[in-house]
């Protein structure tokens, strides 16, 4: 075996050794390294009371009531939910603005024991779908997608649609 | 003539040519000319598409359904992005070449590569912050895509620092190798952080499994200034590596002086 033959070897099991090392360290740390927890996750397993945790999930349909506070400061209450479960979360403060129902949101905070989620903090997470507004204007319009609902149909159906060509349904059966 | 180090012998005569072909540019005379010949078109390739590509996305590309004209900053983070994880699979490569095959040039292209690499991680973190504040609402998280990328920049800076901490730039740029190959081991978690675990920042729209998750009027001049970007990198490096190579030949031949005139005054 060659000098360099030899200095390859040690350096691909050093490489294959130090690999299996983070992979089983991830793994042990897997429940540590999720930046929110789902309506689901908390289902599964309550967190202890007054522990300050992060809820993310979408904001559910037709769920957001906004209000004024007695102080001036604009609040509001929804429903965070990931399809199985749900949580009312109450905020006081501003929204940022990609804050929508259907929208994904990480909200901090606690969870009170009348089961009501008081954040103090709410981040919008947007997905990774990126089109022109006139693309996702076509595509309402064709009632293929309602923004409130959900995500974005698959990429593959609008990813190169020309907005002026795109199909237009009969007034009657036009979305919101 | 044996004290001046292997990197600058036979920089003028002609060597046979050697089978192996990645040693071919171990001979830094031929490096030297082969990149002199490739830095100008290299520079000019960079300055044309970068023109082309960030006009096409800062001004002719439609605004976002969603996050209107903030998403041009994307045209700026994604290939920052990019750029910071490619540099650093080819800073690795680099450092392995190094340290299997001792090639003279890849520690010379690891050194140089690695300010250049920290400065596009640095801009990565910066735009991305300037994006996630208006669009998140906040300037930083904590989760894991932000974090290991912070991790990636300190690679970056600590692999700049330590190649350049020792008298003897060989002991150098050893101690730099090993850190960068054991960095690899992040790579993997920047690129799959967003799908391992839950993040605040959102999944590939790209290079992901299927169709880009992003209209074709956005693709084109993201993938245009991508190029853009990484022509103007690697024009730099390699400019940077060519500065490297005539330096440390200046160095070789200024020692190389001085020993002959201290032997010629004490004979």
């Amino acid at each position: 075996m060659t000098r360099k033959r030899r200095r390859l070897y040690i350096l691909l099991l050093c490489a294959l050794g130090l690999g299996s090392a983070t992979a089983l360290t991830l793994t042990a740390f897997q429940d540590n390294l999720v930046f929110f927890r789902s309506p689901s996750d908390i289902a599964a397993q309550p967190p202890p009371a007054d522990r300050a945790f992060r809820l993310g999930g979408l904001v559910e349909t037709g769920s957001v009531e906004r209000a004024m506070g007695a102080d001036g400061r604009p609040t509001a209450r929804f429903r965070v939910t990931d399809g199985a479960h749900t949580i009312t979360v109450a905020y006081t403060g501003v929204l940022p603005d990609l804050f929508r129902e259907g929208q994904g949101v990480v909200t901090l905070g606690r969870l009170g024991p009348d089961g009501v989620f008081r954040a103090s903090e709410v981040l919008a997470r947007h997905d990774e779908t990126y089109m022109p507004p006139e693309v996702a204007d076509a595509l309402k319009r064709a009632g293929h997608w309602n923004p409130s609902q959900g995500a974005a149909p698959p990429a593959a159906g609008w990813n190169t649609l020309d907005p002026a060509a795109a199909p237009r349904q009969p007034a009657g059966s036009r979305g919101s | 003539m044996d004290a001046i180090p292997p990197i600058t012998a036979g920089a003028d005569t002609r060597a046979p040519r050697p089978p192996r072909s990645l040693h071919r540019f171990a001979n830094p005379g031929r490096f030297l000319r082969a990149s002199g010949r490739v830095l100008p078109w290299l520079t000019a390739a960079a300055i044309a598409v970068l023109a082309v590509g960030l006009a096409w996305a800062l001004a002719l590309s439609p605004p976002d359904w969603q996050q209107g004209e903030t998403v041009r900053i994307m045209y700026v983070h994604v290939p920052m992005a990019w750029l910071a994880m490619g540099g650093y699979l080819g800073l690795a490569l680099a450092s392995a070449t190094a340290l299997v095959w001792r090639h003279p040039l890849a520690d010379l292209f690891a050194r140089e590569l690695s300010p250049v690499g920290a400065v596009v991680t640095a801009l990565c973190l910066a735009t991305g912050s300037l994006w996630g504040k208006p669009m998140w609402g906040t300037w930083w998280v904590w989760d894991a895509r932000l974090t290991s990328v912070l991790v990636l920049f300190f690679l970056w800076l600590g692999h700049a620092a330590l190649t350049r901490a020792f008298d003897e730039p060989d002991r150098g740029a050893r101690a730099g190798a090993i850190l960068a190959l054991i960095g690899v081991v992040n790579l993997p978690i920047v690129k799959f952080s967003v799908d391992w675990w839950n993040t605040l920042h959102q999944p590939a729209s790209v290079t992901r499994l299927g169709a880009p998750a992003m209209h074709v009027d956005m693709l084109y001049p993201l993938l245009v200034c991508a190029l853009g970007f990484t022509l103007a990198f690697a024009a730099v490096v390699l400019a940077r590596t060519r500065a490297a190579v005539m330096e440390r030949r200046i160095r070789a031949l200024e020692l190389a002086r001085a020993r002959r005139e201290d032997g010629g005054a004490t004979p």
